[in-house]
């Protein structure tokens, strides 16, 4: 043991610290040089222009901002596209979510098999969740349209028109992801004491008053939780509108994550892209202080 | 009405409502099955959802359109590979921020919590310059380096955090007194009674690993090089339309092993996202 070690021996405190270094320092590093170091250097990238022909990038400034803000339309129509996005899948997907956890916390026959069948999508690939529902929405022979087609419902062609495209994206993504919250919050649900409802109840209370005055408000930490995981998440969606529409028709579905992807890596606009992924940046870091603010608010 | 027959009546609702909500969730897996089961021609053809004659050999032809049998072997020892050194990594880095006294540990938690909800769309241009100066290009290193130590890596570190604040120190002083070093009581008695963590951070890894798509888009070019989504995205003939009954052929050989090892682990793999959501 240390007392009978001979030769200089380290104090306790100074082998504490040495040791919890050697643990973080694997991560550290990686995380240094593929997270902070390209998150510094996407921020230079977003002042040069690479050019394709010499293959070198020269500075060129606010040069690219001031482009996807003054001169470049598309940036505000992907900018409102992202926005319409989060606002409509954002509270189709909680509200939903609730609803299901409502009706599925409590432990009845059957209730773990509709969980089972509203989370399957969390873990299916987004990849083929989207092929999927692409093959389902086709215009004529789609299973979508043969289905209202029943009803004497003629359905438009989902993914070739701007409108109907955003709706298809926004509703296949709601149903890939709400299983995830459902169980966010059947978890919170279950975590609620049970007396606080049958005291409430013994007093005369509705169903309706119960949830307004007691669940709701026991609910909103997790409520706030879910929320910023789907706003983030709805503002880096990729995989759906990769194979579903591919941005289109005529940029309806172009959302700011699709758009970096496609400046950089198909049109190697690299310093416009970069400039974009800052924009992109920016959003999740005012969002995650914005949820900081919230929290720090409620204590 | 009496309460019995009102109680019947609610429970009847109950299960006709959330029938109806199931069927988009269940019958794209099952129009999935039945299109692959399908011929080129009827897949549309029939809007029945039982193929009028079953095609076994889409599954075969899977394999001679592309090397699907590599591709899903990529996908699977990358997510593995991600998935183990993600757990030796982020469990050390964990422990470490939860019990260990040293300079500069709150700052390292707050610079690591604060990617924690950083999409790799943010960094992805800057990395690809970075692969490419690292001579990376072309192969799964990226695939399996940028999920270690990007956001998904410092989820799982903190979510390993979170659960070695909540152990009980007293077993862990105990080693100590019998004269174990830190790193003796961090892989003899903490990590042991982290198995909860472990195998949430294993499922939640594995998955994310499984499933990454913008990745293998950037980084990966031969078609022997392939994961399995970039594979299941590539099923077009010469004039670039897709060749639906071979894509849902792929698409139901990649989904349906997940969906059984989903439905007998169930419970586990529910609970391994419901902590994740917690903690984060």
């Amino acid at each position: 043991m240390s007392a009978v070690r001979k030769g200089p021996s380290l104090s306790l405190k100074a082998r504490e610290a040495i040791t919890g270094w050697l643990f973080v320092s694997p991560i550290l590093t990686g995380f240094l040089i593929f997270f902070v170091g390209p998150l510094i250097a996407v921020f230079y990238y977003s002042t040069t222009e690479w050019n394709l022909l010499s293959q070198q990038s020269r500075f060129v400034g606010m040069a690219n901002y001031v482009d996807a803000l003054t001169r470049n339309e598309t940036f505000w129509d992907v900018l409102v596209n992202s926005l319409v996005f989060a606002a409509g899948l954002v509270p189709l997907n909680m509200a939903m979510a609730l609803g299901l956890a409502l009706a599925l916390s409590k432990s009845r026959p059957g209730a773990v098999f509709f969980r089972t069948v509203f989370f399957a999508p969390v873990i299916t690939s987004a990849v083929a969740w989207a092929i999927i529902w692409t093959f389902l929405l086709q215009h004529e022979s789609g299973a979508v349209n043969q289905g209202l087609s029943i009803f004497g419902i003629d359905g438009p062609n989902w993914l070739h028109e701007p409108d109907w495209a955003m709706v298809s994206v926004i509703f296949t993504r709601v149903l890939k992801t709400v299983g995830l919250n459902m169980i966010l919050y059947i978890a919170a649900l279950q975590s609620i004491p049970r007396d606080y409802d049958e005291a409430a109840r013994i007093e005369g209370a509705s169903n309706w008053e119960i949830f307004r005055r007691i669940t709701w408000p026991l609910l909103a930490p997790t409520t706030l939780v879910i929320m910023v995981i789907t706003v983030v998440g709805s503002l880096k969606v990729f995989d759906h509108i990769y194979l579903m529409t591919g941005g289109g028709p005529q940029n309806g579905t172009m959302v700011l994550a699709f758009y970096i992807y496609e400046q950089g890596f198909k049109f190697f606009n690299t310093g416009y892209a970069a400039a974009l992924a800052v924009v992109l940046f920016a959003l999740i870091l005012l969002l995650t202080i914005v949820q900081m603010l919230l929290k720090a608010a409620r204590k | 009405m009496n309460y019995r027959t009102q109680q019947k009546i609610t429970r009847i609702c109950w299960i006709v409502g959330l029938c109806a909500l199931a069927i988009p969730f269940v019958f794209p897996f099952l129009w999935m099955l039945s299109g692959a089961l399908k011929g080129q021609a009827d897949v549309f053809a029939s809007s029945s959802l039982v193929p009028a004659k079953v095609h076994w050999s889409n599954f075969s032809d899977v394999f001679a359109y592309q090397p699907f049998a590599r591709q899903y072997f990529n996908s699977l020892y990358i997510a593995i590979v991600v998935t183990v050194s993600t757990l030796f990594i982020s469990s050390m880095a964990g422990y470490a921020l939860a019990r260990l006294r040293f300079g500069g540990s709150a700052f390292i938690l707050l610079v690591l919590v604060s990617a924690l909800m950083m999409p790799e769309e943010v960094t992805i241009i800057p990395n690809f310059f970075l692969m490419k100066e690292l001579g990376l290009m072309n192969s799964h290193m990226p695939l399996i380096l940028l999920p270690l130590f990007g956001s998904q890596g410092v989820m799982a570190t903190f979510l390993m955090r979170q659960y070695f604040l909540a152990l009980p120190k007293e077993l862990e002083e105990a080693g100590r007194m019998d004269g174990l070093t830190r790193f003796g009581v961090f892989f003899k008695i903490a990590l042991p009674l982290s198995k909860p963590a472990l195998s949430a951070v294993s499922i939640i890894t594995f998955l994310f690993s499984w499933n990454l798509f913008l990745e293998p888009l950037v980084f990966v070019n031969d078609i022997e090089l392939f994961t399995l989504p970039l594979a299941l995205a590539n099923f077009t003939d010469t004039y670039g339309l897709p060749l639906w009954h071979l894509q849902l052929a792929a698409t139901a050989l990649a989904v349906i092993p997940m969906l059984i090892v989903y439905v007998l682990a169930q419970r586990q793999i529910v609970e391994s996202f419901a902590m994740s959501g917690v903690k984060g």
